[in-house]
């Protein structure tokens, strides 16, 4: 319990003194997983609905390939991302190892299979007869997309900010893709794996306490939009 | 959609603005230990180099086969490990063309201050273990994959015991920090390297009982990846990081690294 209360102290420390590691690791963790997030939502979304209301022979197989997508591990993610990365890997000229570019790629693999597979169930549980009755009051096929997703609101803000946790929580890709390297890559996540293997429990207890704060702020931020403005 | 797209692609630019001038800059990569990058000694070693040079360096530190692996595959510039065993192999096969001897750190075995096995005052290194198995008095043990824990089953096979099984023996499966903190707890000896023994000294209750032996010698050797491996390779940038790490003022650094937080040098430069 000592080192809890010790990585407590320390967080609060660290932060009031506007430590520049800390603050420049957690902008990154920020940055990147906040990319990831909203590139994901900005394919995933439309894709989602597509596949939610459209049938073509195969369907079924590719929801369970996303569905499957929805469980990757990290690391595994991390390992084919590195092997495409690498110098001798297919897009290796891109020289996008060991940079917060390749981590957004990464976890952008690891959060698209959440935010389809959940945008699906969401656009799914929709009464069908609404879809209908919106192309029946002459609404263009955009049109019907946008207010089927506006309609969904709820359950994809969830999609949102399950992908969100998903990638700032994850470290199997990060560490392999980005390579915790000091004030480039490293997010708070791998800064934590590397200070237990250090041995240093107090300051892997900072970062995990800071990690949890920033989670719990942008998921209260997201449940905000979400639950504005609803009648209990 | 209009709101949608209003509020994500705002958020996209804000986000991405500040990370994406790095990807294009050359950088010369330099694979080694995660333990080397961890002791601090490449960040008071590299920023000269990169002043010297006007090239920049990206450290990616892995373990010791995984970073000789990347160097195989034409993935990193340079190499500074200690792998030595494995080295002279690596050369012949053709993955680097040049290896040079840059320094060396060491492993120490620690125990209780009071010394109850009186391993101290042991003839050599084999002469230590057996007194330290004689004594009954507790041996920690890392029991894992690390190369630390591979020494250690080195040297009880050298000194002619096997350890598994006995009661004074406690394999943990842990790291070091955890295993020097039991060996603390039950006063018993341990393997460590310098300095992460050094680091927690404040929070064991132990001393170093053995040191210096050949055996507990661990060199470090620059390696020039082999330029045939991608055309991609910086040669010229490797070979100059080989020239700087054996430079009198690099061999100063390393020389001078940890003295005046531990009292002690970490680091023997040999180049």
């Amino acid at each position: 319990m000592d080192l809890f209360f010790e990585g407590l102290v320390r967080a609060a420390t660290l932060l009031a003194r506007g430590d520049a590691e800390l603050w420049r690791v957690t902008l990154l963790s920020l940055q990147v997983s906040g990319t990831a997030t909203a590139i994901c939502l900005l394919i995933g979304v439309p894709l989602g609905t597509a596949l939610a209301l459209t049938r073509f022979p195969g369907r079924g197989i590719v929801l369970a390939l996303v569905n499957t997508g929805m469980g990757m591990p990290p690391v595994v993610v991390g390992l084919i991302v590195s092997i495409m990365l690498w110098r001798t890997g297919p897009i290796g000229q891109l020289r996008l190892l060991y940079t917060p570019t390749a981590m957004v790629i990464a976890q952008c693999v690891i959060a698209l299979p959440i935010v389809v597979g959940l945008t699906v169930a969401a656009i799914q549980q929709l009464n069908p007869k609404l879809r209908l009755q919106i192309l029946g009051l002459g609404a263009s096929r955009v049109q019907l997309l946008w207010l089927l997703i506006r309609e969904a609101k709820l359950p994809l803000l969830a999609a949102a900010m399950a992908g969100f946790g998903a990638v700032i929580s994850e470290v199997g890709a990060s560490i392999m893709v980005g390579g915790n390297l000091m004030g480039q890559t490293r997010v708070l996540t791998t800064a934590t794996v590397m200070e237990v293997g250090k041995g240093e429990f107090g300051a892997a207890m900072a970062f995990s306490i800071v990690l949890l704060l920033l989670v719990y702020s942008v998921n209260a931020l997201l449940t905000w939009v979400q639950q504005r403005g609803r009648p209990l | 959609m209009g709101l949608f797209l209003a509020t994500l692609l705002p958020l996209l630019v804000v986000l991405t603005g500040s990370m994406t001038a790095q990807a294009d800059e050359p950088r010369l990569l330099l694979g080694t230990t995660v333990g080397l990058e961890r002791s601090g000694l490449l960040a008071a070693l590299l920023p000269v180099f990169e002043r010297q040079t006007g090239r920049k360096v990206t450290t990616v530190a892995v373990s010791a086969p995984q970073a000789l692996a990347l160097g195989a595959r034409g993935e990193v510039d340079v190499l500074l490990v200690d792998a030595a065993a494995d080295e002279p192999g690596y050369l012949s096969a053709g993955h680097a063309i040049d290896r040079r001897l840059v320094m060396h750190a060491d492993e120490v075995i620690v125990g209780p201050r009071d010394d109850p096995a009186r391993a101290r005052e042991a003839g050599d290194l084999v002469d230590a273990l057996r007194r330290i198995a004689a004594s009954n008095s507790g041996w920690a043990s890392r029991a894992d994959n690390s190369g630390l824990f591979q020494l250690e089953k080195r040297l009880w096979r050298e000194a002619g015991l096997d350890p598994t099984g006995q009661a004074w023996y406690q394999p943990l499966g842990q790291g070091l920090a955890q295993t020097l903190t039991a060996a603390t707890e039950r006063q018993a000896y341990a393997l460590a390297d310098r300095l992460t023994f050094l680091e927690r000294r404040d929070l064991l209750d132990l001393g170093i009982m053995v040191e210096g032996a050949p055996e507990l010698l661990r060199p470090y050797h620059v390696l020039v990846v082999n330029p045939a491996k991608g055309a991609w390779l910086d040669d010229a940038g490797a070979r100059a990081l080989v020239e700087y790490l054996a430079s009198d003022g690099a061999q100063a650094v390393i020389r001078g690294f940890g003295v005046e937080r531990f009292g002690q040098p970490i680091f023997v430069p040999d180049a």
